[in-house]
């Protein structure tokens, strides 16, 4: 192994590791290894020291109050937003509204948008990689308004079909709604190729970042699409806090979601008028604490540098993919050129299921089963596969750790 | 099968063995054994009705009424939970409808094998003891109206 600390400008993984408490503890009296990232990162110390700040320190509703700790609870949740309007580089902090996570946008845009703008005999396109969040949402709407889900085939490699996908837009396709990255293969589509696509024929496109934005630069207006939903729990964030990009004059144009407090202008029992944007789209008091702490999230990668976790990741994928490619009857199952951070496969004659459950004995956590992707186990022909997601602080030796128990595994079962 | 002994005494035998496995490893050496052994079930039974399914593994169950006992095979595509299975069907089957249904299935904590049950291991394990819980009730239901 390359010794890395003669490299310039390198991730000093050990003190990344420190930073993340859950990292130090056992299971089944081995060391964690961690490798379910693409389910949900593990949460360094300021983001759980930032929880308990808030509600230690300055805990109160926001946006309404005049008193102290209103007002230092909305500057912090309103931080946030600006963090995330950077992150992403929308052009206004209006276009950044905050929700449950990824799932809650896609549905918030096919509720709204979808069903204002979906007729009879309209299209809506996914891919055959969507998450089943992806799927759902715009089947409900197409059911209800009599409108057709097509779906952009992909090869053996995992990649999709881009001549197909071209043959599936017409005048018909309202929506196009497509992951950027797959969670059950690593696959990095060619958003920019689908975005062109759609708006050639006067569609939308919804990007489903839930994977792609902790790994990937974001740029939602390089990119041009009309809406971005991601979840902060997958970058190193609280759980049940995520954001939906919407350009600004669509997002506009759109009915409400949900009624309720702080989405309001006045109330009358005749009419209500409804706030501006984003508030129009946050019913209810908002997850302060959550969406506080992600802020504190976002500092950390930002200051770990996210050119630095991104090499590192894919060093550790390169790694992880010869190592495995390794083993006598183990099929990778999604090898796309470009890919990011995960890897999922499958061994000849043997469950996902048992090897799950025989690395977790070892204190190894990966993923085991159809990855919320249904529709792609069908495609190659498998019941599920193993996965393996790495993040900032995995290292090569865990690596060696996973191979070494997948051996021991495999000599198990076999 | 050991259908004369009480479900208390074969739980019992099966802690014992257990009791004798010292590490993790073993333990699940010895489901998996468990697991290879027990006879695949035929292929007419694998069909959709028997089908306890989980998220992940899929397991087959398939119950019988005679002479006052309730007779069962189970089958799965995963070995670790055809081991686990295979112990069900060793402590359940051959008893009469009231025996299992009063089963409090205490081996499977005393083994360690408790995780198996719990929710988020949709392994059809928990299903499955549902299941054949529901076929001693349902045995007994038709026993009462004879």
């Amino acid at each position: 192994m390359i010794k890395s600390a003669t490299i310039p400008d390198i991730l000093d993984v050990e003190a990344i590791r420190s930073q993340f408490p859950v990292l130090n503890r056992e299971v089944k009296g081995k060391k964690l290894v961690y490798f379910d990232n693409a389910a949900t990162s593990q949460k360094p110390q300021v983001m759980i020291d930032s929880l308990v700040d808030y509600y230690s320190n300055y805990n109160a509703n926001i946006h309404r109050g005049i008193h102290t700790l209103a007002e230092e609870a909305t500057a912090a949740f309103e931080a946030t937003r600006d963090a995330c309007r950077h992150l992403i580089n929308a052009p206004s902090r209006e276009e950044i509204i905050f929700t449950r996570g990824t799932t809650e946008g896609i549905n918030l845009v096919a509720w709204t948008w979808g069903r204002q703008n979906i007729g009879k005999g309209d299209e809506v396109i996914v891919s055959a990689m969507e998450h089943h969040s992806n799927i759902v949402p715009w089947q409900i709407v197409c059911e209800e308004k009599g409108a057709v889900l097509k779906v952009i085939p992909i090869d053996d490699n995992g990649e999709l079909l881009l001549d197909e996908y071209k043959k599936l837009l017409s005048s018909k396709t309202k929506m196009v709604s497509v992951t950027y990255v797959s969670n059950a293969l690593g696959t990095v589509n060619p958003v920019t190729e689908i975005i062109e696509g759609a708006h050639s024929v006067g569609a939308l496109v919804m990007i489903d970042g839930a994977q792609s934005t902790v790994h990937l630069d974001i740029d939602v207006q390089k990119l041009d699409c009309d809406f971005y939903a991601f979840s902060a729990h997958k970058l190193y964030g609280p759980t049940g806090i995520g954001v939906l990009y919407g350009k600004k004059p669509i997002l506009e144009a759109m009915p409400v979601f949900m009624g309720g407090g702080e989405m309001i202008k006045e109330v009358t029992f005749e009419k209500t008028t409804y706030n501006d944007l984003p508030y129009k789209f946050e019913a209810g008091t908002p997850n302060i604490a959550d969406t506080i702490a992600f802020g504190a999230s976002l500092q950390y990668t930002e200051k770990v540098g996210r050119d630095k976790i991104r090499r590192h990741e894919e060093e550790i994928l390169k790694y992880a993919t010869e190592q495995l490619e390794q083993i006598p009857g183990l099929r990778i199952i999604g090898s796309a050129k470009n890919k990011i951070s995960l890897v999922s496969f499958v061994i000849d004659g043997i469950h996902p299921q048992d090897i799950g459950i025989l690395l977790d004995n070892r204190g190894i956590a990966v993923r085991t089963g159809h990855h919320c992707v249904e529709p792609v186990m069908v495609r190659f022909c498998i019941p599920g596969t193993v996965r393996a997601s790495f993040a900032m602080y995995n290292t090569k030796e865990e690596v060696d750790e996973m191979i070494t128990g997948l051996h021991k595994a495999i000599k198990m079962l076999k | 099968m050991e259908e004369n002994k009480a479900i208390q005494q074969v739980e019992e035998e099966i802690i014992d063995e257990f009791s004798f496995l010292d590490s993790w490893d073993e333990k699940y050496e010895y489901i998996i054994d468990l697991g290879k052994r027990l006879p695949d079930l035929e292929e007419k039974y694998k069909v959709e009705e028997n089908t306890v399914k989980g998220c992940q593994s899929t397991v087959w169950l398939v119950a019988s009424y005679e002479n006052g006992l309730v007779h069962f095979k189970a089958d799965s595509n995963t070995v670790i939970t055809k081991g686990l299975i295979s112990m069900l069907v060793r402590v359940l089957s051959g008893h009469t409808p009231d025996e299992i249904i009063d089963a409090k299935l205490e081996f499977i904590d005393k083994i360690g094998m408790t995780t198996h049950l719990a929710q988020t291991r949709s392994n059809g394990l928990r299903a499955m003891v549902k299941n054949m819980k529901a076929y001693a009730i349902g045995y007994k239901a038709m026993q009462k109206t004879v």
